[in-house]
């Protein structure tokens, strides 16, 4: 009798042992695909790393650590030289060597179908050159600096195991082998995907036997599914979740700051005739005011960005004046956002011609960022307190975003998510708009600046990091001299997770199970 | 009989290319899917490839021609979003939301016919009023407040049932089930619950409204006054008799719960058809959204059709006749 009870104690606590090596985890962004080259989109992307492995990868604050590649530097402004790991095995037990690096360069622009392909990351890439088995050169048409960011999102694909594979091996999960931390067991993103640790792994071999990685997309469920103890960690919460979850015994918010700017961006390409613009009797403009720099910081000056943040953010963002946060690269310790001024700002309305104001209607989407519709009526109101007064429209993003692209609206949302440098954000998004030099791509408000565009590219293809650094935090301040876009905040990214895990965040806002462990005791 | 049918699968078709070129025009319209998907990354010449890619620089009226040269072959297209057929990416789903409707249909007809004949035979019990009442709550809740209610309560505080998912499943037929298992059960019950709560009250009061009417009727109490037993009375003479209404609005209620099942699934996490239907809206995802909708005009013409058949079979007055 006594012999059975013990044997039912032991007995009942091997569920209690196995489920400590089990990490559920509950994602909010939708995976649309498995195969690691078909989608540049950050849940596809997240769901990738676990499985493949990148020549460099970055820490939580997204600076650049050795990948696949132990070390790499330029041979000459065009020529990148990489050194890579030896000894390194695909799951199947392959070996990695450089030969895989050039299969996966030449697969990725061959991928059928893609609605956003990984190419644009290899823009720039002339010839590669296999110097032997573990040294790679990647020859450029122009110096590209920042390759190696590039390169962290680039899933190294086995040449052996994965010639002539297709999206569709992918998603059945026949052709998911890399080199990464955790093996694909099985499961598909509807049901949730089974993974199991690697040991063989090169990297700090994961803390989870098995990984239960569920895609929940819905906020209140995520938060649910998190209380009923469904799953061990979830990201994307909503700030409204944020009190009820800190009040949880067994649960912590886990919170960091992000990527992710948002701006109000304004109308450059139009000089008369400005749409949604009026004075105040409601007659159509005849000038533009918004290519007025006084009217543009008058209007930044309105915004109170504390509020913002504080209260309509609740507190899950940072206000900012530059594309990058505190800690990152290229970011600028002078550049703080101004406290809001409203009697400066009417002031300098004056200046430019406008002393009763204007009237003005703000554009944005409602269901794509957090808080986005609020963002929008809260300056809105700031504006219309100086005399701007601003009517507000918002609407769902695939409307919105069509709109803004044609540049059919006078003042609206923005935002840029940076990688691990700005260069390219600041490039993509404020250079001037030239199709042949392929700048300016989301320049929606169509601001040109000659002056900021040659400072900018002269910044971008500086080889050396420290000059660069320096460089574009110059091209940063002559930027905020002119205001073309009006910064706002840049959003933190929130988890919520168990005590008994820790998880230090990402500015990424990946969240990938190598990077939870459980909490030291 | 084969005139009426022939007759019944013209008009669909013709419903069909009506509501293929509606979308086309209608997803034009709201915005531009590249713009959506494509990665800021890009620049100006990647956006043109996939543009062209996609075949959204030509004409519309090119670009519906082509779907149809390709819908005729049985081809709809490939999703935007998953590169795949966007008629495989719903199957791989359906079965899925079928489980989930089959489920609320059996739950719903199983609750509502027995309690709506006992509210009808019984309509002074005090147990018949307090069905009455609860039933006008039921239908009256919204579906999204009702399921976070219930996964509140057994799934937080309870922690009876899973708050979202669905369970383990067995392949029967190359297709997974989950109810076949006791956890798919458990993953099951609150989506089903939250359904066929609205369902069942819909049903019983459709039932009690048919006893009351029939009840009164001269062969009711022809049937009493020749001895037959209740039982025979109730399940054979006025079963029968009312069961016209509450076919049609089950079946009506059934093809709504295959094609608009969206909220529940998004609340569940439920990994349905109705939940991918919105996400396509949301992105633009054009090809995903017509073949979606046809295979919901299909199955509206079916149900519709088997419900018409049923009628010949409850009623022998009825008659396949007419539009």
């Amino acid at each position: 009798m006594f012999r059975t009870l013990i044997s039912t104690a032991v007995a009942s606590l091997v569920p209690v042992l196995a489920c400590a090596q089990t990490l559920t985890l509950g994602l909010g962004g939708n995976v649309t695909s498995l195969d690691p080259h078909y989608h540049s989109a950050g849940p596809n992307s997240a769901f990738a790393y676990t499985i493949f492995g990148r020549l460099t990868d970055t820490d939580e604050n997204s600076r650049l650590e050795p990948g696949l590649a132990e070390s790499w530097s330029l041979v000459d402004p065009l020529t990148w030289e990489f050194k890579l790991r030896k000894g390194v095995k695909f799951h199947n037990g392959e070996d990695f060597t450089a030969e895989d690096v050039v299969f996966t360069f030449e697969r990725i622009p061959q991928v059928v179908n893609s609605p956003g392909p990984y190419t644009s990351y290899l823009r720039g890439i002339e010839s590669t050159e296999i110097v032997d088995p573990y040294t790679l050169r990647v020859k450029t048409a122009y110096p590209v600096p920042t390759l190696p960011l590039m390169l962290n999102n680039i899933a190294i694909l086995d040449s052996t195991t994965h010639a002539n594979v297709t999206t569709e091996d992918f998603n059945s999960g026949k052709a998911l082998v890399g080199t990464g931390p955790f093996k694909y067991v099985s499961g598909s993103t509807s049901e949730g995907i089974k993974l199991t640790r690697n040991d063989d792994y090169f990297g700090t071999v994961p803390d989870w036997e098995t990984v239960d990685y569920r895609i929940i997309t819905n906020s209140a469920a995520r938060t649910a599914a998190f209380l009923a103890g469904d799953v061990d960690l979830i990201d994307q919460v909503a700030s409204s979740d944020v009190a009820r979850i800190s009040q949880a015994a067994d649960a912590e918010i886990v919170s960091k700051v992000g990527l992710r700017l948002m701006y109000i961006n304004l109308d450059h390409s139009r000089t008369e005739n400005p749409v949604f613009l009026r004075d105040n009797s409601g007659k159509p403009l005849a000038v533009n005011p918004l290519k007025d720099v006084r009217v543009r910081k008058a209007l930044s000056l309105a915004i109170d960005r504390k509020i913002l943040v504080d209260r309509v953010m609740d507190g899950a963002a940072i206000a900012s004046m530059q594309y990058m946060p505190p800690g990152a690269f290229a970011y600028a310790d002078d550049l703080v956002p101004p406290a809001a001024d409203a009697a400066k700002a009417k002031e300098l309305l004056a200046e430019a011609g406008y002393p009763e104001g204007f009237q003005i209607t703000l554009h944005g989407s409602n269901d794509r960022f957090p808080n986005d519709a609020r963002v929008l009526q809260a300056i809105g109101q700031m504006w219309t307190r100086i005399g701007v007064r601003t009517t507000v429209e918002a609407m769902p993003y695939g409307p919105f975003q069509t709109r803004a692209s044609a540049q059919e609206f006078a003042a609206f949302l923005g935002t840029w998510g940076n990688d691990g440098e700005p260069g390219i954000g600041m490039t993509n998004t404020l250079a001037t708009f030239d199709k042949e030099k392929g700048t300016g791509s989301i320049n929606r408000g169509r601001y040109s600046n000659p002056a900021y565009d040659e400072a900018l590219a002269a910044a971008t293809s500086e080889t050396d990091a420290t000059k660069r650094e320096a460089a574009l935090r110059d091209v940063m301040h002559l930027l905020i001299e002119d205001m073309p876009i009006l910064p706002l905040y840049i959003q933190k990214n929130t988890w919520a997770v168990r005590k008994t895990l820790s998880f230090a965040g990402r500015a990424d806002d990946a969240t990938m199970p190598q990077d939870v462990h459980p909490a030291k005791q | 009989m084969t005139a009426w049918l022939v007759h019944r699968i013209m008009q669909s078709l013709l419903v069909v290319i009506a509501m293929t070129a509606i979308v086309f025009v209608a997803v034009n319209v709201i915005g531009d899917p590249v713009a959506i998907l494509i990665s800021p990354d890009a620049n100006q010449a990647e956006r043109d490839r996939i543009i062209v890619q996609f075949g959204l620089d030509q004409p519309l009226w090119r670009q519906y021609l082509s779907f149809v040269g390709g819908a005729v072959r049985g081809d709809f297209g490939n999703s935007f979003v998953y590169g795949m057929p966007a008629l495989q990416v719903i199957f791989q789903r359906m079965p899925a939301t079928l489980e989930l409707a089959l489920g609320t249909l059996v739950v719903s007809v199983a609750f509502g016919i027995p309690l709506g004949l006992y509210t009808g035979m019984q309509p002074n019990s005090f147990l018949s009023k307090l069905t009455l009442s609860a039933s006008i709550l039921g239908f009256s809740v919204p579906v999204f407040w009702l399921g976070l209610i219930l996964i509140m309560f057994f799934s937080v505080y309870l922690g009876w049932f899973p708050a979202g998912g669905r369970g383990e499943t067995v392949r029967v037929f190359g297709v997974g089930l989950s109810f076949l298992t006791l956890d798919g059960l458990r993953h099951l019950t609150l989506p089903v619950l939250t359904l066929a709560i609205f369902k069942i009250s819909l049903v019983l009061r459709m039932v009690r409204a048919g006893v009351r009417d029939v009840v009164p009727q001269e062969y009711v109490k022809f049937a009493r006054a020749k001895g037959l037993s209740k039982q025979r009375i109730l399940f054979v003479h006025i079963l029968k008799n009312i069961m016209i209404p509450v076919v049609t609005i089950v079946g009506l209620e059934f093809g709504s719960l295959i094609a608009f099942s969206v909220v529940t699934e998004s609340i569940f996490a439920w990994p349905g058809m109705g939940k991918l239907i919105i996400d396509s809206i949301n992105v633009l995802d054009r090809p995903m959204i017509v073949a979606y909708l046809m295979i919901i005009v299909f199955l509206f013409v079916a149900i519709n059709l088997v419900v018409d058949i049923l009628y010949t079979l409850l009623d022998p007055r009825a008659r396949l006749t007419g539009p």
